[in-house]
C-alpha cells in the first residue's frame, strides 16, 4: 500500500488555503462537475465506446448468442473483480486472488473424489478453505503491517507450489479426476455452472450471480456502517482508527470476501469442466486488479465503486470475444487490454481532478 | 462493529459541566519511555471541565507522546493516568473515546476523499432497520452533521463535497464540531493552528473558547504561546520531556511564556553565535532574563532539542 502511496498528491490533498473562505461558504459546483465526480462514468463511457465499435467492426456481436458469450466471459472475470475492487477501496490488493480460485477447485474436487464424499461436502470445505486463506492474508498484513504487495506474493507463490504439489501427490497427475457421476454434482452445477433460456439464447447463471453481488455489493458500499468503513480504511488508515473505525476487523473480512469470490469462481470452473487443471489461475489476478482500475477504483485506495469494476469487466470481456469475432489474431488482446488500462488510468485520473478541484 | 455506535452521548457533558473542579483527567508523574529513549518524564496534568490546559513545546519536547497516551494510542511505563479519579490504562483510542476522552488531530483528522457527513459520523454512523438489511440512516445524519456545524458557525451548502476540498481550518472546526456532538467531555487538540493562516487560526481559537463555555475541558497543544495565551487557563511548557513549567493564567505573563517556550538559555547562546557571524544587529534582540537554565551551547544542532539522550 505505501507502494504507490504518493501517486496522486493533487487528488487527496488539496492547497488547504483556498480563496474563497467567507463563512465556510463554498460555491454549488456545477451537476456535470458533480457527476464527473462519481468513480464509475469515465469507465461507462469506456464500455459503450468498445461496444459500440465492436457492433460496427464485427458484426457477429450483433447476435444475442455472442452477446451472452461475451457477457458470460466478463462475470467470471467479474464476480472476482467485485471484492479485489472493494479490497482495493480498502487500500490494500491481492496477488493470490487467480491461484487461489484453483486452490478452492482443487479442494472441492479432491476431497470429494478421494474419500467417495457428497460433493456437497467438498464444496462447503472448499469454501471454509478459501476463507481461511483470505483471513490468513488480512492477519499477516495487520500483524506485520507489510505492504499487501509482499504479504499477498508470498501467498501467491505458497498457494501456486501447494496446488501443483499436492494435486501431484493426490491423483498422481496435473489435473483432478472428473466429479461428473458423483452424488451431489447435478445440485451444485445448477447453482454454479448451469444455464438458462432468454428469448432462445442461453445465458450462463454466472451472469445473474455477477449482477446480484455487483447490486449488493454496491448497496453495502454506499448503504452500510461496514461500507463506510472500508472508505475509511483505505482512504486514511491512521484517522479511521483514531475515530473508532475497526480497522483490523475491516481489512481482515474484506480478505475473506476476496476469499469467497475465488470460492465462487472455484466452484464455478469445477462444476462446467469437471476437472481442475492445477497450474491454472496464475496471472489472472492481475486481470481482476486492472478491471478494478478500469474500473475507476483508486489502487491507493479510499475512492472507487462496484459498479465500475462491472464495466470493467465487461469490457475485458467485449474486447477478449470481440477481437475473435472480428476474426483478428487473439494475440492482439493483451496489448489491447494494456492500452485500455492505460488509457482508463488517465481518464480517471483528469475525471478527479477535474471533479474535485475547488 | 458493536451496536452502541449509534446514538448521542449528550447525557455524558451534564454530569461533567458543574462538577466544579475535580479534574476529568489527571496524570501524576507519567512518563513514557520507547526501549531505552525516555520521551516523557514525570509530567503533572490535569485536566478540568470549562478550562483550557495549553500544553506548550518546541519539536521533540514530549507533546505528541503526552496526547497520545491520553487518547489511547499509547500506554504510559511510569505515573499514574487517573479518569474520574481513577487509574486506567487504555489499549485503544476507543476506550478513551467511551470515557469521553477525544482527539482532534492536526494532520489525521479526517478522511479526505469522503464526504463531509460521512467523515462527520465516521466511526459512530447512526443506523436504521433490522440487522439484515440495516443501513445508514443517510437523511438523519446529513440533518444532524448540518445542524451541529451551523450550531458552530459553519455553514456548508453541500455536504457530499470531499472534505479534502475545505479548508484547513475548517476541517479543524468539523472535526471539533464532531467530537463535541460525540459527548465529548475532553478535547484534545494536536496543534489546531500550526498548519493555519492568521484568521483561520482565529476561527479555531473561537471553537477552543466556545468547547470550554460548553463546559468541556481542552487540552490545547501548541507551540505558538500567542495562541495559547488567547485562550488557556493553565499552561504546561514540556521540554526534553519533562515539564518546565505547570501556572495557572493568574501565575504567568505571555511575556515569561513566550520566554519558557522558546528556551530563554538557548536564545541567548543563540544570539551570542549570531553575534559573532556579524550581520546581525544583536543590539535589538532581548537580553537573557532570568531563565539561565544549565548552560546549551549546542543550540544550533537539531539534535540537542530531541530527548534522545534521556536528561531530565
Amino acid at each position: 500500500m505505501g507502494i504507490t502511496r504518493h501517486a496522486e498528491p493533487a487528488v487527496t490533498t488539496p492547497p488547504a488555503p483556498g480563496p474563497k473562505e467567507t463563512g465556510g461558504r463554498t460555491r454549488e459546483r456545477p451537476l456535470a462537475l458533480r457527476l464527473l465526480a462519481r468513480p464509475e462514468v469515465g469507465v461507462f463511457l469506456g464500455a459503450a465506446a468498445v461496444l459500440v465499435f465492436f457492433l460496427i467492426a464485427a458484426p457477429t456481436v450483433r447476435q444475442g448468442g455472442s452477446m451472452a458469450t461475451v457477457l458470460y466471459q466478463s462475470s467470471t472475470i467479474g464476480i472476482m473483480a467485485l471484492p479485489v475492487a472493494l479490497l482495493m477501496i480498502g487500500g490494500e490488493f491481492d496477488l493470490s486472488a487467480g491461484v487461489a480460485v484453483v486452490t478452492s477447485a482443487l479442494t472441492a474436487s479432491m476431497l470429494s473424489y478421494q474419500l467417495t464424499l457428497n460433493v456437497w461436502t467438498g464444496v462447503i470445505v472448499a469454501l471454509l478453505v478459501s476463507l481461511a486463506v483470505g483471513a490468513f492474508n488480512g492477519w499477516m498484513l495487520v500483524r506485520t503491517g507489510l505492504p499487501s504487495f509482499l504479504v499477498t506474493l508470498g501467498t501467491f507463490l505458497i498457494l501456486q507450489g501447494v496446488n501443483l504439489a499436492v494435486t501431484k501427490l493426490v491423483t498422481g497427475n496435473v489435473a483432478t479426476d472428473d466429479i461428473s457421476d458423483m452424488e451431489g454434482f447435478g445440485r451444485a452445477r445448477a447453482i454454479f455452472a448451469s444455464s438458462f433460456d432468454v428469448g432462445g439464447v442461453q445465458v450462463k447463471i454466472t451472469v445473474v450471480w455477477w449482477l446480484v453481488f455487483a447490486a449488493l455489493a454496491t448497496w453495502v458500499l454506499l448503504r452500510t456502517k461496514y461500507g463506510n468503513w472500508i472508505f475509511a480504511v483505505g482512504g486514511n488508515q491512521e484517522s479511521a482508527r483514531a475515530v473508532g473505525v475497526p480497522v483490523t476487523f475491516t481489512k481482515v473480512t474484506l480478505f475473506m470476501l476476496v476469499g469467497f469470490g475465488a470460492w465462487f469462481v472455484g466452484m464455478h470452473q469445477l462444476f462446467s469442466f469437471n476437472t481442475v487443471q492445477s497450474g491454472e489461475g496464475v496471472g489472472q489476478e492481475l486481470i481482476y486488479i486492472a478491471a478494478a482500475v478500469i474500473g475507476g477504483c483508486l489502487l491507493t485506495g479510499g475512492y472507487g465503486s462496484a459498479i465500475g469494476p462491472v464495466f470493467g469487466a465487461f469490457m475485458f470481456g467485449m474486447v477478449n470475444q470481440g477481437i475473435v469475432y472480428a476474426g483478428w489474431n487473439p494475440d492482439w488482446f493483451k496489448a489491447f487490454l494494456g492500452v485500455m488500462l492505460l488509457g482508463a488510468v488517465l481518464v480517471n485520473l483528469w475525471v478527479r481532478r477535474t471533479a474535485t478541484r475547488r | 462493529m458493536t451496536s452502541e455506535t449509534t446514538g448521542t452521548h449528550g447525557a455524558v457533558l451534564e454530569g461533567g459541566a458543574p462538577g466544579g473542579d475535580r479534574p476529568i483527567v489527571e496524570l501524576r508523574g507519567a512518563g513514557k519511555a520507547y526501549g531505552n529513549i525516555r520521551a516523557l518524564h514525570g509530567v503533572d496534568l490535569a485536566v478540568r471541565p470549562g478550562r483550557v490546559t495549553c500544553v506548550l513545546g518546541d519539536n521533540g519536547a514530549g507533546k505528541s507522546t503526552l496526547i497520545k497516551i491520553v487518547s489511547g494510542l499509547h500506554q504510559h511505563t511510569e505515573g499514574e493516568f487517573l479518569v474520574d479519579g481513577e487509574p486506567v490504562r487504555f489499549t485503544t483510542p476507543r476506550e478513551a473515546l467511551d470515557r469521553g476522552i477525544a482527539t482532534v488531530y492536526q494532520d489525521l483528522a479526517t478522511v479526505p476523499l469522503m464526504p463531509v457527513w460521512r467523515n462527520f459520523f465516521l466511526g459512530r454512523e447512526l443506523t436504521r432497520g433490522p440487522w439484515p438489511v440495516r443501513r445508514l440512516d443517510i437523511a438523519r445524519m446529513k440533518r444532524t452533521a448540518d445542524a451541529q456545524l451551523r450550531d458552530m458557525g459553519i455553514v456548508l451548502d453541500d455536504l457530499e463535497q470531499p472534505i479534502g476540498t475545505l479548508s484547513g481550518g475548517q476541517r479543524q472546526c468539523v472535526a471539533i464540531a464532531r467530537a463535541v456532538h460525540f459527548g465529548a467531555r475532553v478535547l484534545i487538540l494536536d496543534e489546531p493552528t500550526a498548519a493555519l493562516g492568521v484568521k483561520q487560526s482565529g476561527v479555531v481559537l473561537k471553537y477552543i473558547a466556545a468547547a470550554r463555555e460548553r463546559g468541556l475541558g481542552v487540552i490545547f497543544i501548541t507551540h505558538n504561546p500567542h495562541h495559547a495565551y488567547m485562550v488557556g487557563d493553565h499552561f504546561s511548557v514540556l521540554r526534553l520531556g519533562t515539564l518546565e513549567l505547570s501556572a495557572a493564567r493568574s501565575e504567568v505573563t505571555l511575556e515569561t511564556l513566550t520566554n519558557h517556550m522558546a528556551g530563554g538559555a538557548e536564545l541567548a547562546a543563540l544570539k551570542h553565535e549570531l553575534a559573532q557571524v556579524g550581520g546581525v544587529d544583536v543590539d535589538e534582540l532581548p537580553e537573557e532574563r532570568e531563565l539561565s537554565a544549565a548552560p546549551e551551547p549546542a543550540v544550533a544542532d537539531p539534535a540537542a532539542s530531541e530527548p534522545v539522550e534521556g536528561k531530565s
